[in-house]
């Protein structure tokens, strides 16, 4: 035990949290398989570490208040309209010239959960249609009407579906849409950013009323959350990697359940 | 994503982290809303392409080091010996993660800081030297005598409980 500090903590520590070039990593493993206190003071620090990494997880995946999320819209600067023009003249070049939202075999069943596999496929299949159209992406602009918008679709799908603000995100609402859904009536809104990629938040009844946490499903390019929340099944869908869906999909969670 | 999304993206973890720090959700709320008013405020100081957590996690760290020195309170908190408060009996695994919790309300300032932003973020020695604006070399010290006092902490509280117990 004279060399007892040869290795100290902080190097311990360091090989712990992986902070070691190999050589050091190599050093410390012979160390630790040659003193078994150590090995077992790392062995605790590792369980804690990984219980650190527990503590309220939940957080992590829980809706995002509107308060913290408005915090940082107030402060957005407004989009200024010629650089919206611009967007939309580029939006219309690219469709023109690119076009793979044309495919008719963009979706295919098997890649979606079956026991809800129709409500999340009718959603990107609503997507996949609206999203890339030009003249008519929706058949009520918000810009003009959104208070009839919401009026009429929360009128049609027998409960109040009102769009839920995603300045904070970067988006705007565009308008939407009624939809003939397999159950009935669902509703489609359609938001844009300023580089004018859009997403769609779809909405129908829900059958079983539950509560449901977030689930993911992809097709091609496109990304999708759905979850069920009382009465209503919601689904957002937009071409951007699961992440940037994801914290879309919590500030739309934590809009609606404070009331939007 | 345009840095306000970004910044967006990082409240989850923005907030899990107060609420560890300040045990009480409604507070720690509080303390990400005061960090995501002072980012903004503070924007064009933020250089596109660098760390946007730890930037955003050295500003929370540094309002709740302020709030901390308003209240009267030193920022380095000595430590009582553990032991000797109500230790609840053992019950699992809720336990040690009330244990821990506990725990770290007992560790100093600084090395209960270091802990978390390694262990519960992640962030590399490097970020956090920055979040907390000290050399690397003083984040490894803290954090292995944090580690240390944490786990003997945890340990003396378990062994308190067995007593009790049996």
């Amino acid at each position: 035990m004279t060399d007892r500090r040869s290795i100290g903590d902080m190097e311990l520590n360091a090989y712990l949290d992986g902070e070691l070039e190999s050589s050091a990593r190599a050093e410390v493993e012979a160390w630790l398989a040659t003193h078994p206190d150590d090995d077992a003071r790392v062995a605790g620090w590792r369980r804690q570490k990984d219980a650190l990494a527990e503590l309220s997880a939940e957080v992590l995946n829980a809706a995002i208040p509107p308060s913290l999320s408005r915090a940082v819209t107030r402060r957005r600067p407004a989009a200024r309209s010629w650089m919206r023009a611009a967007a939309a003249v580029l939006l219309v070049v690219a469709g023109t010239a690119g076009g793979w939202y044309g495919h008719g075999a963009l979706l295919q069943p098997s890649a979606v959960a079956s026991a809800d596999g129709d409500f999340v496929r009718n959603a990107l299949g609503a997507h996949v249609v609206f999203a890339p159209e030009q003249r008519h992406p929706v058949e009520v602009w918000a810009n003009k009407e959104e208070a009839h918008l919401v009026q009429w679709l929360s009128r049609r799908l027998g409960h109040e579906v009102k769009p839920p603000p995603l300045a904070s995100a970067g988006y705007h609402l565009v308008g939407g849409r009624l939809i003939a859904d397999d159950g009935g009536p669902a509703a489609q809104y359609m938001y844009e950013d300023s580089k004018g990629r859009r997403i769609t938040l779809y909405v129908r009844r829900s059958m079983d009323h539950g509560t449901t946490a977030f689930r993911f499903a992809e097709e091609r390019k496109l990304s999708a959350f759905y979850w069920i929340d009382g009465p209503l099944a919601y689904a957002i869908i937009g071409e951007m990697p699961r992440d940037e869906l994801l914290t879309l999909a919590r500030v739309v969670h934590g809009e609606l359940e404070h009331g939007g | 994503m345009d840095t306000h999304a970004a910044i967006v993206a990082e409240i989850p973890r923005l907030r899990r982290y107060a609420r560890v720090l300040m045990r009480d959700p409604a507070t720690a709320d509080d303390l990400v809303q005061d960090c995501l008013e002072r980012a903004l405020g503070r924007l064009h100081l933020f250089q596109p392409g660098t760390n946007l957590r730890a930037w955003l996690f050295t500003i929370m760290h540094n309002l709740h080091v302020n709030a901390r020195v308003r209240q009267g309170r030193s920022p380095e908190v000595s430590v009582d010996p553990p032991g000797g408060g109500e230790v609840e009996p053992a019950q699992g695994s809720g336990l040690l993660m009330r244990d821990l919790e506990r725990a770290l309300g007992e560790l100093p300032d600084d090395q209960r800081a270091v802990v978390l932003l390694v262990g519960l973020e992640g962030l590399s020695y490097r970020d956090t030297a920055c979040v907390l604006g000290v050399p690397v070399g003083t984040v490894m010290s803290r954090l292995a005598r944090g580690r240390e006092r944490l786990r003997r902490l945890v340990d003396g509280e378990t062994r308190q409980a067995i007593r009790q117990v049996r």
